[in-house]
């Protein structure tokens, strides 16, 4: 059984729902900054595991590489992320997209939340909008978002 | 992912949400996603591959250019997984026959863990248990098997992350072996169907269920053993 089996296995679960939601346009590509939220439960080496259920968030500077995973759910695959961070985490991808110009700049700081979570509302009423106040304090723009 | 996308949104930013699962972004309707058939875990689809993880991340950001929303495309590659296909990797010999044959096998892949280490590899052991007490924790899921209580165990954490520490060591060291990234779920598939560790935590998922555990289920991934069922 692969991945076909757990998408049709997670067909129907309870999503939240967004009443009125926010779209903002951003700026041109080439003039905005540009961070990566991820929720593959990334960590620094060293640093605390993700406790089961958290809906906190870890930061990391940009030229963070050393890092780890201990994202609880093991319904995904970790040999691409073992050899490659860049499959969930496109810091690399992101530096030379605005070595060439295509985006004005890496944010300096970026974030891991953990996926697979059973309660979101700390997320929408506390984590996500300390997220959301760091991220445009550093003058993030764009956020590009990576599940796993 | 579809909530946070909503919650960044509001609090000033403009978000584009890769998709790995159509169902939860159709339903969740988060201003700008692109669905991806990757496998799960690989949302930029391919490891060491820049040109293609570059056209997956310029893909996302053309839907940018929209000025209403939610905005919901598809990139027009997949990726497949290859959790029907393990891996080809063989097992280096066992190191002492005077052990259970899942301990000795441990052993056995320790130096090509160590060479994973050695070339600078990232490692996700370490959750609980590392690399020396790996042969503790598969003896501790033996025991379990056979009907001891996990509490038995001498080790720090909790049988959900000796589980996965003893799997990233396994994908770790057989990474090595077979000399290239494996396909996604190819080295989970190998280490479930083809190694004696497979076989123990899968009897201990048993045994755990049985006991009324209530983490059974998340032993190992539930696509390995779907023949024990749902809580």
């Amino acid at each position: 059984m692969s991945d076909s089996a757990i998408r049709a296995g997670t067909q129907g679960l309870p999503m939240p729902s967004f009443e009125d939601p926010a779209f903002r346009v951003p700026p041109p590509l080439s003039e905005a900054t540009v961070a990566v939220v991820t929720t593959a439960g990334l960590q620094k080496v060293g640093e605390e595991i993700w406790d089961a259920g958290s809906e906190a968030f870890r930061v990391f500077d940009k030229d963070d590489r050393d890092l780890t995973c201990s994202h609880l759910s093991n319904n995904w695959d970790r040999s691409g992320l073992v050899a490659d961070l860049n499959v969930a985490y496109p810091l690399d991808r992101l530096e030379e997209l605005a070595a060439d110009g295509v985006i004005g700049a890496v944010a300096p700081r970026h974030l891991s939340f953990m996926g697979a979570l059973q309660s979101l509302s700390v997320i929408r009423e506390d984590s996500g909008p300390a997220a959301a106040k760091l991220l445009v304090e550093d003058g993030v723009d764009v956020a590009l978002l990576t599940p796993v | 992912m579809g909530t946070i996308a909503h919650t960044l949104e509001q609090g000033g930013l403009s978000t584009v949400s890769i998709a790995l699962i159509r169902d939860h972004v159709e339903r969740l309707q988060p201003p700008r996603a692109l669905y991806c058939e990757f496998p799960l875990g690989r949302p930029l689809g391919k490891p060491d591959d820049a040109v293609f993880q570059r056209s997956v991340i310029e893909s996302a950001f053309a839907l940018l250019e929209a000025t209403s929303g939610p905005v919901l495309e598809d990139y027009p590659e997949s990726v497949a997984d290859a959790a029907d296909e393990p891996l080809s990797c063989p097992l280096p010999a066992a190191d002492d026959t005077s052990t259970h044959p899942a301990v000795s096998e441990s052993r056995g892949l320790r130096n090509a863990y160590n060479r994973h280490i050695a070339a600078g590899g990232r490692t996700l052991v370490g959750r609980a248990v590392g690399p020396d007490q790996i042969p503790d924790a598969i003896a501790a899921f033996v025991a379990v098997a056979e009907g001891s209580s996990w509490k038995a165990a001498d080790l720090p954490g909790h049988p959900l992350q000796w589980s996965r520490d003893i799997t990233s060591y396994y994908e770790e060291a057989a990474a090595v072996l077979v000399d290239h990234v494996p396909a996604a779920r190819a080295a989970e598939s190998w280490l479930y169907q083809k190694t004696e560790t497979g076989k123990v935590l899968k009897a201990a998922r048993k045994a755990l269920k049985e006991a009324d555990e209530s983490f059974w289920f998340y032993l190992i991934p539930f696509t390995q053993n779907p023949e024990l069922g749902r809580p």
